[in-house]
């Protein structure tokens, strides 16, 4: 599924050492090469596209709250798509019951999306927000919407640097789990 | 949510990650499960009183060495299967290791006894409490291995990595047991140390799959 690992290796490692980015450029790339994975692998086994875009962003997601597993000695790609595999095995099985009770013709109803940027989920930002506790959620807001730095945050809210970042943190991996787990469409 | 607007929300302020985070989770994990071990080993089944006699000790040590030699390797092997993909660059039956060392040790000591007391060495006095103690106490180190793979790592083969807590559990387990057991011949010590613990493995195996998703 990917060619280039030379450089997404670059950019990983790039990113893992807070360059910003670096880390937007990977996640850009590879929300592509999820993209045409996830379509080819649904398309073939007959279950539709609209779930594609669902897990490029859980996978994101994953690859986001546990890119610390990258071992930096080793290959990049394998590491991506043991994720992007095991993310899809899994959403296959959350899903094989209430597919199956989704009638015939819903499941074919994709609708034409154009290949990259505009690429939309069934996931919605606020109802995903939404779920998080106050703190967490102002962090984020602040932090990742925003883009105020860690210490603006900090005196906004009141609060530690170190506590911003750990709202933050937390934050997204409740997010992530969110994702996962489908709540917040 | 658009695609872009997440990568955008998840590349924003992205902070340094700590490339460490596996290893240090995992150590800390087994160094705590082993502490409960040691606790509850000595509280509820005691320190065997005889250590002083000759020959127990290097029985001890022996015990010893082979549920290390577990814990050590098989350890190592977790923290690389515990990651994404790291399944297919890790040759996990070197955890055998220390199984068929064990296994030639009793097989020698064996051959060098008479028949007649082929019985008596493997089966010991204590057979049923070792057969028993070893998974119930690897229930700790199993839980809290867990709780870490779940937090720190990101398992993509979910049996393995199982099956290695299970591994690493029931050596840490071992360990504690053999402070108290006070059956010393090494085809006991291969038989019912080596079984059990291959007990706690195939448990692991099967329950990983449920307990280590993420």
């Amino acid at each position: 599924m990917i060619s280039d690992e030379a450089e997404l290796r670059r950019l990983m490692l790039a990113g893992l050492e807070g360059d910003a980015t670096a880390y937007r450029t990977l996640l850009d790339q590879l929300s592509r090469h999820l993209r045409a994975y996830y379509r080819g692998k649904l398309s073939r086994i007959g279950r539709s596209q609209s779930e594609a875009e669902d897990l490029v962003q859980d996978t994101l997601m994953a690859i986001h709250t546990r890119r610390h597993t990258y071992d930096t000695g080793q290959p990049f790609t394998p590491w991506v798509q043991a994720i992007a595999r095991y993310k899809l095995i899994d959403h296959l099985r959350h899903t094989r019951s209430s597919m199956a009770s989704v009638p015939i013709e819903d499941t074919d109803d994709f609708e034409a999306r154009d290949d990259h940027a505009g690429a939309e989920s069934a996931h919605d930002l606020d109802r995903l927000l939404a779920t998080l506790p106050e703190k967490m959620r102002r962090a984020i807001r602040y932090v990742k919407l925003e883009g105020l730095s860690v210490a603006e945050a900090a005196g906004r809210c009141g609060m530690s640097e170190s506590a911003i970042k750990v709202s933050v943190h937390r934050g997204l991996k409740a997010m992530a789990a969110a994702i996962s787990q489908g709540t917040g469409r | 949510m658009r695609t872009n607007d997440l990568i955008e929300l998840l590349s924003t302020n992205v902070e340094p990650a700590d490339r460490r985070r596996v290893t240090r989770g995992l150590g800390l994990a087994a160094l705590l499960g082993a502490g409960a071990v040691l606790c509850v080993a000595l509280l509820t089944l005691g320190l065997r009183p005889d250590l002083g006699e000759p020959g127990v000790l290097a029985s001890l040590l022996l015990k010893l060495a082979f549920g290390g030699g577990i814990v050590f390797l098989a350890g190592g092997l977790l923290n690389k299967v515990a990651r994404p993909g790291g399944q297919a660059r890790t040759w996990t039956f070197v955890a055998l290791a220390p199984f068929l060392g064990i296994a030639l040790l009793a097989c020698l000591s064996l051959a060098s006894a008479p028949k007649s007391h082929w019985d008596r060495m493997l089966v010991g006095h204590m057979w049923l409490e070792c057969l028993v103690s070893i998974p119930v106490i690897g229930v700790v180190p199993f839980a809290v291995l867990t709780w870490a793979v779940r937090r720190f790592a990101a398992p993509t083969d979910l049996v393995r990595t199982g099956a290695l807590v299970g591994l690493v559990a029931g050596g840490i387990s071992a360990m504690g047991y053999a402070l108290h057991c006070m059956d010393d011949s090494v085809p006991f010590v291969a038989l019912w140390y080596g079984g059990t613990i291959a007990f706690c493995t195939l448990a692991g195996a099967l329950l990983g799959p449920r307990l280590l998703r993420w």
